[in-house]
């Protein structure tokens, strides 16, 4: 089994902060005329969505593409799926033309995780069920570390992940059903943040033993003025999170960020928000359109993180050995 | 072959009047001497027994045969040979087959397909029509056959009201309602049980509170009709106290436990395995602990195994995709042994929750005119287990009696073996091998 990255739990802060200084260099790339390398020349990467999605399948395709890999998308609405073929009957037909990762995006948490273990090829988990979404976590703490060197007036490639350590960040809305939550909780806790959850009660998981936290709070109006970030998650009305509220109108008065909430936050706190947006849902357009408000550069840095996250698992030099090391298993 | 005489030499005898050394002798079926150093008659096959517990046959109060329906997961046949190898002698066939077990003609063909089998099979019947949980089924007719049990399982019956009239008609048939406890609103389509694991793994969850308030609606149902309920696999610590209290208070309460909840977590599914998805879900090592209490202390009646074969690729399948079950026949004896001895259980304990307890509960004894569980004396029918509690083994999927492979002990050392199994004075197990 070559390596894959499944979960965020795999890597630790050694491997995340390996992922963002190769990242760094990616960006770079992104910044020249013609951003692309031939780094995964003759390499296959197989974009196998059996979920809807436009951002994080685009970005991948993408960042396969800068890194000169060939690029097979594949999505579950137009394939033999319809068909009735299993999803392991699906991924050994795929996987015996000859692929070197599996990008896999799945209704079903675990989804990638079993594959891993039905081919030999890398798997890149890119969001399943709720469960995690491991990419977007790397983005978002790319994205931090960033803007922060550029306020410290550094080179974000001079920076170490040390700007993250005691950084407040609260993540607000459906924790329960939302896989960028459990991925981001355990990416910024693994780099020394101090993460809080703020959510009604009956959008909080079951149950949040292990869960590497500073607490939780019902009351966004008390915890926005200590906050360094806040990082805001859809609502998911399509992942049942409907039944859970009484309305939206009332999820908005406790738990959106309006601009008059915004106004609560310290002058250098960021706000973060995955997408796509509901605005005037989680937040108001006028909060998601302020300079702080951090939204398209995740979506920009999202390239450079998953050319990086590519590279270190299919490259197979001595990088991505050491990233090898650190998430397989 | 039930003219056939065995002389089964060297073990212990265990049944519910006790334990002492001695060899049995079985002619035409029946036991016909039990003591110690039976000389062995001319043409008898001796079976060894030494270092090993004789006992009653096993009884399973919870077996999916598939059959009719699904003969590519199991069949009857297949699932007795399964059983036998257990050590069982009786399983009772759920009535969750496709078509379900809710008409004479369904009942009367699995008790048919049941006649050539290496073990009695008994029947349960559904409670509503299709198990849908609307209508009642015809469980008078059903009694005519011999049902005993009626059961939805796979689904709880939702409708309290239903419930109710359910219980009030089947105590006048003087036959048992056993419930698989889930309120759906609650399960909501889960996967494994809800807590700590689910929460991290971003996997829907069943809450415990989804078994426990079904368990008290039943136990207030069943204070309100004076009819009796049994409950199948209960999982939760808080059940458990549920049953306790019913029992404290005199009702005709009963309990059954999966041999997988008494010695499994959901710390299992970390890997999502669907191998270790199983409805109810398992729970926690609290849980665990407590259903094994419950043993010790008697609250609980019967280990049963809910044997669920599935095909591969039902179980090659995600998560949440992949149907609920695990195959328990061939493993029930070891794993409950293990689970209970660590509470300080005997065998003989363990044994009377496998064998003559849920003999009773499923109307099979010989005190309510059948033949399984009863004491190992003279005259009894000869439906008896040589089990070697010291014996180790590992579990080969490939290797066991059913059609289906999913067991969640695949590769893992047990200890407890069955060395053989008489049914109805036949030897259709020794020395750990089927004889047809």
């Amino acid at each position: 089994m070559s390596a894959s990255l499944l979960s965020i739990a795999d890597l630790g802060a050694e491997g995340i902060e390996q992922i963002l200084r190769v990242s760094d260099s990616f960006a770079e790339v992104g910044r020249r005329s013609i951003p692309k390398v031939p780094a995964l020349r003759g390499r296959t990467v197989v974009s196998l969505f059996a979920e809807e999605s436009t951002r994080t399948r685009l970005s991948f395709e993408t960042a396969a593409k800068r890194l000169s890999a060939d690029v097979l998308t594949f999505s579950a609405g137009s394939s033999s799926v319809k068909k009735g073929e299993s999803l392991r009957d699906t991924v050994e037909t795929i996987a015996a033309m000859g692929v070197d990762a599996f990008v896999v995006r799945h209704p079903s948490a675990g989804a990638p995780a079993q594959l891993a273990g039905w081919v030999d090829a890398s798997v890149v988990n890119a969001g399943d069920g709720w469960h995690e979404h491991p990419t977007q976590a790397l983005l978002d703490c790319y994205t931090i570390r960033q803007v922060l060197a550029e306020r410290d007036g550094l080179a974000v490639e001079d920076t170490g992940v040390g700007c993250f350590a005691g950084l407040r960040v609260a993540v607000v809305g459906d924790v329960a059903h939302s896989r960028v939550a459990r991925s981001g909780v355990l990416a910024l806790a693994a780099l020394g943040a101090r993460v809080t959850l703020v959510a009604p009660g009956s959008l909080l998981p079951p149950s949040l033993e292990g869960w590497p936290i500073a607490g939780v709070s019902h009351d966004l109006d008390a915890v926005l003025p200590d906050l360094d970030v806040c990082y805001l998650l859809r609502i998911q009305t399509e992942r049942g999170a409907g039944s859970h509220l009484p309305s939206l109108r009332e999820y908005t008065a406790a738990y959106g960020l309006t601009a008059r909430r915004a106004a609560r936050l310290p002058g250098h706190a960021l706000v973060m928000h995955p997408g796509p947006i509901n605005r005037g849902v989680e937040i108001a357009a006028e909060v998601a359109d302020l300079p702080r408000s951090l939204v398209l550069r995740q979506v920009a840095n999202g390239v450079a993180v998953r050319m990086a996250v590519l590279y270190l698992l299919l490259a197979g030099d001595s990088q991505g050995d050491m990233l090898k090391e650190t998430v397989s298993g | 072959m039930a003219d056939q005489v065995l002389l089964i030499r060297g073990g212990t005898v265990v049944d519910e009047t006790g334990e002492r050394p001695g060899d049995v002798l079985v002619t035409g079926g029946r036991i016909t001497a039990v003591g110690a150093g039976l000389e062995v008659p001319a043409g008898a096959t001796v079976l060894d027994a030494s270092d090993c517990l004789v006992a009653p046959g096993l009884v399973d109060l919870h077996t999916h045969l598939r059959q009719p329906g699904q003969e590519e997961a199991e069949t009857v046949e297949t699932g007795a040979r399964a059983a036998a190898l257990g050590g069982y002698t009786a399983v009772v066939a759920m009535p969750n087959t496709d078509p379900p077990i809710d008409s004479a003609a369904v009942a009367s063909q699995v008790l048919e397909l049941g006649r050539g089998a290496v073990c009695q099979v008994a029947v349960a019947g559904a409670i509503t029509v299709g198990r849908a949980g609307a209508r009642l089924a015809p469980l008078g007719e059903l009694a005519a056959l011999g049902v005993r049990l009626f059961t939805d399982d796979g689904a709880g019956v939702q409708d309290s009201g239903l419930m109710r009239r359910a219980f009030e008609y089947a105590g006048g048939l003087g036959v048992t309602l056993a419930q698989h406890c889930e309120d759906n609103s609650l399960a909501c389509g889960g996967h494994m049980h809800e807590g700590e694991w689910s929460s991290r793994l971003g996997v829907p969850g069943i809450p415990a509170a989804a078994e426990e308030v079904m368990v008290a609606r039943d136990i207030a149902l069943v204070r309100l009709t004076g009819a009796p309920v049994h409950f199948l696999h209960l999982s939760t610590s808080g059940s458990v106290a549920l049953v306790a209290a019913a029992r404290a208070e005199g009702l005709p309460v009963t309990a059954e436990v999966a041999p997988h909840h008494l010695s499994l977590t959901h710390a299992e599914l970390a890997g999502y395995d669907p191998l270790f998805k199983v409805n109810p879900p398992l729970r926690t090592a609290g849980d665990v602990e407590a259903l094994r209490q419950g043993c010790r202390a008697g609250v609980v009646d019967a280990v049963a195994t809910d044997h669920a074969p599935h095909p591969q690729e039902a179980k090659d399948a995600p998560l949440d995709q992949a149907p609920p079950g695990l195959l328990g026949l061939q493993t029930a004896w070891p794993v409950t042994l293990a689970a209970l001895t660590d509470v300080g259980m005997t065998p003989a304990g363990v044994l009377a929750l496998l064998s003559w307890q849920p003999a009773r509960i499923a109307g099979l004894h010989p005190d309510q005119g059948g033949e399984q569980g009863g004491p190992v004396v003279a005259g009894a029918a000869a439906n008896l287990c040589v089990l070697d509690p010291g014996a180790t083994w590992t579990v080969e999927p490939d290797r066991l009696a059913s059609l289906s492979r999913n067991t969640p002990w695949a590769g893992r050392t047990l200890t407890g073996a069955v060395r053989h199994t008489v049914y109805r004075g036949e030897p259709v197990v020794t020395d750990g091998e089927a004889r047809r």
